[in-house]
């Protein structure tokens, strides 16, 4: 069962200009998604820069307000609501953010740090807090003694770990990891990875990973959805989007990816040629006149595609015909 | 002997902290063939980058002391001063920057950004200049060259600046280039296009190609030839199906086992112990690497380790390499 369910979400930006500074038009950074997030899993949100995944997270936890589309979480209408310290939303959808530097700040301690979600939402006392800040360092592998010391004082890995250790320490049930490694290294990032999948067992978290790296994403996420211009494109399990991609935006990225094979260097330069002439020949039937991406229609059970033009009077035409069997 | 285009020998860089100078490369030496796309892979802060402004002398030489030997075309690079430099930066040596936006002046229209190199080194007209411009713009796949000129590098897309990046580090046909990071800041299907754009124009000019980065994904792709760097020495050279096929020096292998692969349904993720030791703090004698693999006793290692060639164009540093084994998994014959 899902404990929250996003629908048909739209994020847009007015663009302002002319006289009285009128709104003229709008930037549609998320122009209608819905997803849905049960308990223990790890969602992936995958695309190019500027695709409008981050604004896709940042709309969820209230950063951003929702031009329209509904959150609900556990039964309840939680969209550009204004959310006070005893929301129970607030507490159980936490963020860690891309940028560990800036997200931490410079003048607190880490005990500070961690201890703002704690004093904000669960009424602790002192001894408790301490327990629990203890509890929380230990859970991301960080010495005791760190807590009294300041966020400059730690490499960049240790700094996503504390951005993690804050993330978790009101017990959430959902957090938004908005690229949380791509700025480490790949000892490092491969530590920051683990941690994350040993607490998502512990606690039983899910996950909305946000990330541009396909094999990080496939590594830890057991659903993905390919993002493009605001709108999905595709979404699925791993086997689903890795093994048979089928809109021609998802192939391309896929081919796009290198890998640690110097010697398919040539054949996957050929296939990534291929997949090019195809996209700029196909390109049209996969999106409308304003280079929209259609909307998404079932596959299988977990597979979900994006129409195309060729193939969507066809869908339109099974989901009458079913949909006036269930009248008769 | 013919062929070689760059050659470094025993080069050390080092930065003033409090007047004692430490060294971010410390002793590398390696040579760059005509032809060649040569990768230089490391983590942040091992000195790779370092050495790439090193070669293109970049540093404030208040601050820095270059030491050693960077030997092209009958010159020391490293002694060179600032007015000879100008001549061999630009129309010898090319530089490829990470971040496409801060390298190009922001208020100058990209045709003009392109031309400064050619007014200086080359004393063509300026209907060949502009010829020039042209031409190199299309080179780098730029379409309607024309008008983007004109235009200012805040209206382009962050691939094309890359590409303007490029055709003004190519404009005066230098020998040498050097990419650092060249793609880091790209999404990844403007990447594989810059990379194959990289491969053409090297196979056009015959360019030698000195590519830093710390993708290992980039470096399959493109790269001949790869040196891997931690805290400041080359710990392994080898051409490139050599070291994906057979990585030797324990942090090489420790790398290859921390990338997420596409294909393996792992759940772990290797992780190296301990972290890079800073600057200041860094062991100058010994296996650098000995503090992040404690399970390998001491006595496996080089008192001063050196490259070995272990087999023809392999070379490794230190002896630990023999007895390595990751944590957990059982030794081999070394008691």
């Amino acid at each position: 069962m899902s404990f929250m369910q996003i629908n048909d979400l739209h994020v847009h930006y007015p663009i302002r200009g002319g006289f009285f500074n009128a709104v003229v038009d709008n930037v549609l950074a998320v122009d209608g998604i819905s997803l849905e997030f049960e308990k223990g899993k790890t969602y992936g949100l995958v695309g190019e820069s500027g695709c409008g995944k981050s604004t896709t997270g940042k709309s969820i936890i209230g950063l951003e307000k929702v031009t329209s589309g509904s959150i609900i979480y556990e039964g309840e209408d939680v969209t550009n609501k204004s959310r006070n310290r005893n929301s129970s939303f607030n507490k159980d959808i936490q963020m860690i953010f891309q940028d560990a530097n800036s997200s931490l700040n410079p003048r607190k301690r880490v005990q500070d740090i961690i201890a703002e979600p704690i004093r904000n939402f669960l009424k602790l006392s002192d001894l408790e807090e301490k327990r629990k800040i203890n509890e929380l360092l230990a859970i991301v592998g960080m010495p005791e003694d760190a807590k009294l010391k300041y966020a400059h004082e730690f490499s960049g890995g240790q700094k996503q770990r504390i951005g993690i250790a804050r993330a978790i320490a009101t017990n959430p049930k959902l957090i938004i990891a908005d690229e949380p490694v791509s700025a480490l290294d790949l000892s490092v990032q491969a530590q920051v990875l683990n941690y994350l999948k040993d607490i998502q067992k512990e606690l039983g978290l899910s996950y909305l990973f946000i990330s541009h790296d396909l094999g990080v994403v496939k590594h830890m996420c057991d659903h993905i959805s390919i993002m493009y211009k605001g709108r999905f494109v595709e979404s699925g399990n791993r086997q689903d989007v890795y093994q048979s991609p089928q809109h021609i935006y998802t192939k391309r990225l896929l081919s796009a990816i290198p890998t640690i094979e110097p010697s398919t260097r040539e054949s996957r330069k050929r296939e990534r040629i291929t997949v090019e002439q195809n996209y700029q020949k196909e390109e049209y039937q996969y999106f409308d006149e304003d280079g929209r991406v259609f909307d998404l229609y079932s596959l299988s059970d977990t597979h979900k595609v994006a129409m195309t033009t060729t193939n969507k009077e066809v869908i339109h035409k099974v989901a009458m015909t079913t949909t006036n069997k269930e009248v008769i | 002997m013919t062929g070689e285009l760059l050659t470094i020998k025993d080069l050390h860089t080092g930065f003033r902290i409090k007047d004692t100078y430490y060294d971010a490369v410390d002793g590398v030496s390696i040579t760059l063939k005509k032809n060649e796309i040569l990768a230089i892979v490391g983590e942040s802060g091992c000195g790779k980058s370092t050495l790439a402004t090193s070669i293109i002398g970049l540093h404030d030489h208040n601050k820095t002391k270059v030491q050693g030997e960077i030997s092209y075309n009958g010159l020391n690079l490293a002694l060179l001063d600032e007015d000879n430099f100008n001549k061999v930066r630009g129309e010898e040596i090319g530089m490829i920057f990470q971040d496409p936006l801060s390298a190009l002046n922001p208020l100058m229209r990209i045709g003009e950004q392109i031309e400064e190199g050619l007014i200086y080194h080359t004393n063509l007209s300026k209907d060949a200049r502009e010829k020039r411009v042209l031409e190199l713009l299309s080179q780098v796949g730029i379409p309607k060259p024309k008008r983007v000129i004109r235009q200012f590098p805040h209206q382009l897309s962050g691939g094309m600046r890359q590409r303007v990046i490029i055709a003004i580090a190519i404009s005066c046909k230098p020998k040498i280039i050097i990419a650092d990071e060249p793609t880091t800041a790209l999404d990844v299907t403007i990447q594989a296009q810059i990379l194959d754009l990289l491969i053409d124009l090297q196979a056009e000019t015959g360019a030698g190609i000195i590519l830093i980065t710390h993708d290992l994904g980039v470096v399959a792709e493109v790269a001949d030839r790869v040196a891997v760097m931690y805290a400041g020495q080359i710990i392994e050279e080898a051409p490139v199906d050599e070291l994906f096929s057979n990585p030797q020096h324990p942090y090489t292998r420790s790398l290859f086992n921390s990338i997420p692969q596409m294909n393996s349904e792992d759940d772990k993720l290797q992780v190296i112990q301990g972290l890079v030791p800073s600057l200041v703090k860094l062991p100058r004698t010994g296996c650098r690497f000995s503090s992040r693999i404690p399970w390998i006793p001491a006595r496996a290692h080089e008192e001063n380790p050196i490259l070995h060639e272990i087999s023809p164009g392999h070379l490794v540093r230190c002896t630990c390499w023999q007895h390595f084994h990751f944590e957990g998994e059982r030794g081999g014959s070394f008691q």
